[in-house]
């Protein structure tokens, strides 16, 4: 409880750049969820925590995610980052789409912010680039056995070269975002109750 | 004919006043008995199924009438045409006959009218759109269609107290519930028929179609009640009633969807089994779905519901396990059913009007509905978003809700509803048959009017259409996959968990139950939408006439256009890894003289663009088996020489992502072999998998429909499908011969060395001018095998025309599939490779063809010619080689993936 309650005051004396992006309801509701995930109250998460959701293990991309909420190799990750981590799925108010205050970073719940976090779980080297063989790997996992391995490998090359502006034989993050510049990211990556 | 089809017309509209005419009629009175009449009048025996072609031919005339002119069209809904066109035929019929003749049955709509427009609304309907908008569909299907009914039947009896309906409309509470409830109702037939050209976006059109959909349980369960509610007479409806009523609002509803869901099941079931009757396949789907309206129907259940979520349950499965050619026939049959049935049903709506004896006009009770409906709608729409709203991600906002109220159009149902009702029970009826008509009229036609310049005005969102991509395809797929993580990470089993879980156990269960195991195999969304790309980059080759040999032959008309810096850095990386693939006209920029240059020219010219039509007549009368027509295999060879020539210009800037592709084609070709269907031309000394895959430089476009690998899944099986894809494998081969190594079809593909980076060097580029002997193009034995079946002598035949016109009859052309192997190689020296060596392998036709019961009358014909596989472009040209060139062999192989 003390470790809510400190996540709730600190807001108002330093601004951190994840609270405005959270609500106070549903970071209440995380908080709920963060303690129950956290099995022997250790005050932080670690990956078995999370491998332990049992849907999780099924989704085929269940481990990224999992890796995603462990930034830059860390084990553990605490009230704040798991918050964090969740806030890119806040959904993106009608207002003020696009326009924030350019003092403030750039809030997590952002178009852009949504498409980054999609694009660093396919891209594994943080290389800032989705390669032929990343791309094969996340095709690998969500297509299923029953597509060949040679297809799946021209799917692979299609799917870079289509992206591909560049020539480089590789998706830049720029690249990623463009593909997807008609399709409705703050509505599709997003989660109601996170509001 | 025409002197019997004049008076014909004419007696339907004449009726009864035409059939007494006795000038033709055998059995009048006072002819004499029976003598060998020359010709005879039976009007009466074809009179029924005749006046119905009749009317279905009438309005499609019309339909086209009206679609001459797109000003007209794109001003008024076709449906509002169809109307007045009733009215006026409805007036002729009217002024001939003297009265109403034709008018449109509930009878008739309900069971034969109103099914096919559902399944095909069902069937065709984008299911996740519906089911990510599920619970607004179902909030206004349910509580907006009880609210519309209740409102507006109580507001008229309010009217009728306040004395403004006249006292002749004898009516009480339930009779104006009863009413109410047939009037709420929004019509699927009438909101499609305008939707459809009105083009808002998807989640208002779902949300407005998926409520007219739904909404005919409640309208059934309303009806039913309200009508045995009025035949009992008020007095004696206990509570328990409305117990029983509330209570079937759930049987008829859940009742009516359990019935689609379980024919649904069968359906997906039975077209498991089809495949060796893929003619019945479309048939199945039809009869199947109208099985399920007429066992709802039957066990007075929604049908309509029924039938839309057989469709809706069915269509996955279905889709899986059909032939593409039934997929075809069930689209197109699908849609005229469908649209022939709209077009008879607001046709017969106009014509029904006319029929004065069964009106009643009351103005104070039209123009009291025509104000309810309208506003309750609103109402009802503004209160019911209000509080989805709460709960929406994407809240709907109001111009949505404008358009929400506005669409909620009446029709055919309310009028088939209200022309049911038994006037010695409901003395109104009358009143209310005339109020319903104006309210369907006012919705098409006022509402269905302007509704298009609305839309325009208040810029409602419109519906972007805009290509699939396999990025698209594929991020969407990742970010459901995160959203249902997330979901679970935050421990809230919200809708994304849910589908997530149904997708887990369709994929463990339902599919492996109801797809046949090669569909199930190959079923998978992100391949389809990769698969249909390629399709479609494959057609527009051809229709670009595949005159694209330039610079920019690389793009792709699904993708974007690329810019000229990848273009040549593609041309760069081509260079510099140096395999020697190069078919591109645009290096053959640095060749020596003059004369290479128109070479090398003039074979591009006929390698790609001849084609010579081969007469094949064919006498097919299989009723169970589709043949195409000439002009479709021709097509496809027309399909295929073009493909060669784009695939040589692609593979030459392609080729270096693409070089290992071909290597399960080879596990595949091996295993061709073993079935004895491969040829071995095989003096290969080395071990056969000791050859570099990774130098061949081939492209392998897959144009491969599941069926073919159906085909690879049971290897007893070898059902030739008719849609089946081609491989299309062009790959350089290089100083084969000097290696001793022939390109044994044991691999069936060569196994080529590495080029040595010279790209300019004419030589390689024109392989006929390579040395002595080495000069043939080859087409493999192997084409016989890759072709479809269909095409293949038709392959064969181009070939030889190629050959013909290209160089100098052949010598040695085998005739007879026995021909020793060796005989053939002793005569033919410089071309090893391409030899059928073995009689058994040469023959492409697995023997279990004949077994699969297509008449393959030509089959036999076909084995001399597949004996002539030989260089392309025979030993012609030799003078011109410059003898110290490397002797790059091509071998231009068109690999069918599957196994034939």
């Amino acid at each position: 409880q003390g470790a809510l309650s400190s996540c709730l005051r600190k807001p108002r004396r330093d601004p951190p750049s994840f609270f405005p992006a959270v609500s106070q309801a549903s970071l209440v509701r995380l908080h709920h969820r963060f303690r129950a995930l956290d099995s022997n109250k250790k005050g932080y998460l670690c990956r078995m925590d999370l491998q332990q959701i049992g849907a999780l293990a099924v989704n085929p991309l269940g481990d990224r995610i999992i890796d995603s909420f462990f930034p830059d190799g860390s084990h553990s990750v605490d009230f704040r980052g798991f918050a964090r981590v969740l806030a890119h799925f806040r959904p993106v108010e009608d207002e003020g789409t696009g326009t924030w205050d350019p003092e403030e970073p750039e809030p997590l719940n952002s178009r852009m912010n949504k498409l980054r976090f999609a694009f660093q779980l396919y891209d594994l080297d943080r290389d800032g680039k989705i390669s032929r063989h990343e791309m094969l790997q996340v095709l690998r996992l969500m297509v299923g056995v029953q597509v060949t391995e040679e297809q799946l490998e021209s799917i692979a090359d299609r799917t870079v070269q289509e992206a591909d502006e560049d020539g480089d034989g590789a998706v830049s993050f720029l690249e990623f975002a463009k593909t997807l510049e008609k399709m409705n990211i703050e509505q599709k990556m997003s989660i109601r109750i996170l509001k | 004919m025409l002197r019997a089809a004049l008076p014909l017309l004419g007696l339907p509209l004449a009726g009864a006043a035409a059939e007494g005419e006795p000038t033709q009629e055998p059995g009048a009175p006072g002819e004499p008995p029976p003598s060998l009449a020359l010709f005879r009048w039976q009007w009466h025996e074809v009179e029924a199924p005749y006046l119905v072609a009749l009317w279905i031919l009438v309005a499609s005339l019309a339909k086209i009438v009206f679609h001459l002119s797109r000003k007209v069209t794109s001003l008024v809904p076709e449906s509002c045409l169809l109307i007045l066109l009733g009215l006026v035929l409805g007036g002729i019929v009217l002024a001939v006959a003297k009265k109403a003749e034709y008018q449109l049955e509930p009878g008739t709509f309900f069971l034969f009218l109103l099914p096919p427009i559902v399944l095909d609304s069902g069937y065709f309907m984008p299911s996740r759109l519906f089911f990510d908008n599920l619970g607004a569909i179902l909030t206004y299907a349910v509580v907006g269609t009880l609210w519309n009914a209740f409102t507006t039947g109580a507001a008229l009896w309010g009217l009728q107290q306040a004395g403004l309906v006249a006292p002749r409309v004898q009516a009480g509470l339930l009779d104006f519930l009863l009413f109410g409830s047939l009037i709420s109702a929004v019509d699927p037939v009438a909101v499609l028929a305008v939707f459809e050209e009105v083009h808002v976006n998807e989640t208002l059109f779902i949300i407005v179609f998926g409520e007219s959909l739904l909404n005919d349980a409640v309208t059934v369960v309303l009806y039913k009640v309200c009508n045995s509610f009025v035949e009992m007479g008020s007095a004696n409806v206990q509570a328990t009633d409305y117990l029983k009523g509330i209570a079937s609002l759930f049987v008829v509803s859940l009742g009516g969807a359990a019935v689609g869901l379980v024919f649904a099941f069968l359906l997906a079931l039975t077209t498991r089994f089809t495949k060796r009757v893929r003619i019945i396949e479309p048939l199945l789907v039809f009869l199947l779905a109208y099985a399920a309206y007429l066992t709802a129907e039957m066990a007075s259940l929604s049908a309509i519901l029924a039938v839309t979520m057989c469709g809706l349950g069915c269509k996955k499965y279905v889709e899986a396990n059909i032939s593409h050619k039934s997929r075809t026939a069930v689209k197109y049959t699908m849609k005229t059913l469908a649209s022939c049935a709209e077009t008879v049903i607001f046709m017969l709506l106009g014509i029904s009007a006319v029929d004065s004896s069964k009106w009643a006009w009351d103005s104070g009770l039209v123009l009291g509905t025509l104000v309810f409906i309208l506003f309750f709608r609103a109402l009802g729409v503004v209160l019911q978003t209000w509080v989805l709203n709460q709960f929406r991600l994407v809240p709907l906002d109001k111009i949505d809700q404008v358009v929400m109220s506005y669409g909620g159009l009446r029709g055919a149902v309310a009028f088939a509803l209200v022309i049911l009702l038994d006037r010695t029970k409901v003395p109104a009826k009358d009143y209310f048959v005339a109020t319903t008509i104006v309210v369907v009229f006012f919705t098409v036609i006022v509402q269905g009017l302007t509704i298009k310049p609305l839309v325009k005005w208040l810029k409602v969102k419109r519906s972007e259409h805009h290509k699939p991509t396999l990025n698209q395809e594929l991020h969407e797929h990742t970010f459901d996959h995160i959203l249902a993580a997330v979901e679970d990470v935050v421990g809230h089993h919200g809708y994304h968990y849910w589908r997530d879980r149904w997708e887990q156990f369709d994929k463990k269960y339902l599919s492996q139950l109801l797809m046949r195991r090669s569909a199930y195999r190959i079923r998978d969304q992100i391949w389809d939408v990769y698969y249909r790309l390629n399709i479609r980059d494959a057609i527009s080759f051809v229709d670009q006439g595949g005159h694209v040999l330039s610079s920019t032959g690389l793009t792709l008309p699904s993708m974007p256009s690329r810019n000229s810096v990848a273009e040549t850095s593609v041309t760069n990386l081509l260079r510099e890894s140096g395999s020697g693939a190069c078919l591109d006209l645009q290096v053959i920029d640095t060749v020596r003289s003059g004369r290479d240059r128109e070479d090398a020219v003039m074979h591009h010219l006929l390698c790609g663009g001849l084609y010579k039509p081969r007469r094949r007549y064919k006498a097919s009368c299989s009723r169970h088996f589709i043949s195409e027509d000439a002009r479709e295999r021709q097509d496809k060879e027309v399909f295929q020489q073009n493909m060669k020539r784009r695939l040589e210009s692609f593979k030459s800037t392609k080729h270096n992502i693409c070089f290992t592709k071909s290597k399960p084609r080879l596990r595949k070709a091996g295993r061709k072999k073993k079935d004895g269907v491969a040829n071995t031309g095989t003096t290969n000394g080395k071990p056969p998998r000791d050859v570099g895959f990774q130098d061949t430089a081939a492209v392998i476009l897959t144009v491969e429909s599941e069926e073919e690998e159906e085909e690879e899944s049971d290897s007893s099986e070898t059902e030739k499908e008719d849609d089946e894809g081609i491989i299309f494998v062009a790959r350089a081969t290089s100083e084969v011969l000097q290696e001793g190594k022939v390109s044994g079809s044991l691999e069936v593909c060569p196994s080529p060395r590495i080029i040595p980076p010279s790209p300019t060097c004419a030589e390689k580029e024109l392989p006929w001018k390579s040395g002595q002997g080495d000069l043939a193009v080859y087409v493999s034995s192997e084409t016989t095998k890759i072709v479809p079946v269909d095409m293949q002598t038709g392959w064969n035949q181009s070939i030889s025309s190629l050959e013909s016109l290209a160089s100098p009859p052949c010598t040695q052309a085998p005739t007879m599939t026995h021909l020793p192997p060796h005989s053939l190689a002793t005569e033919e020296p410089q071309a090893p490779l391409a030899l059928p060596s073995d009689p058994l392998l040469s023959f492409a036709f697995p023997p279990s063809l004949a077994k699969a019961g297509r008449s393959r009358s030509e089959s036999s014909a076909d084995i001399p010619q597949q004996q002539e596989l030989q260089p392309l472009m025979g030993q012609e040209d030799h003078t011109h080689l410059s003898p110290g060139a490397a002797n790059p062999r091509w071998c231009i192989q068109f690999n069918k993936g599957g196994r034939l």
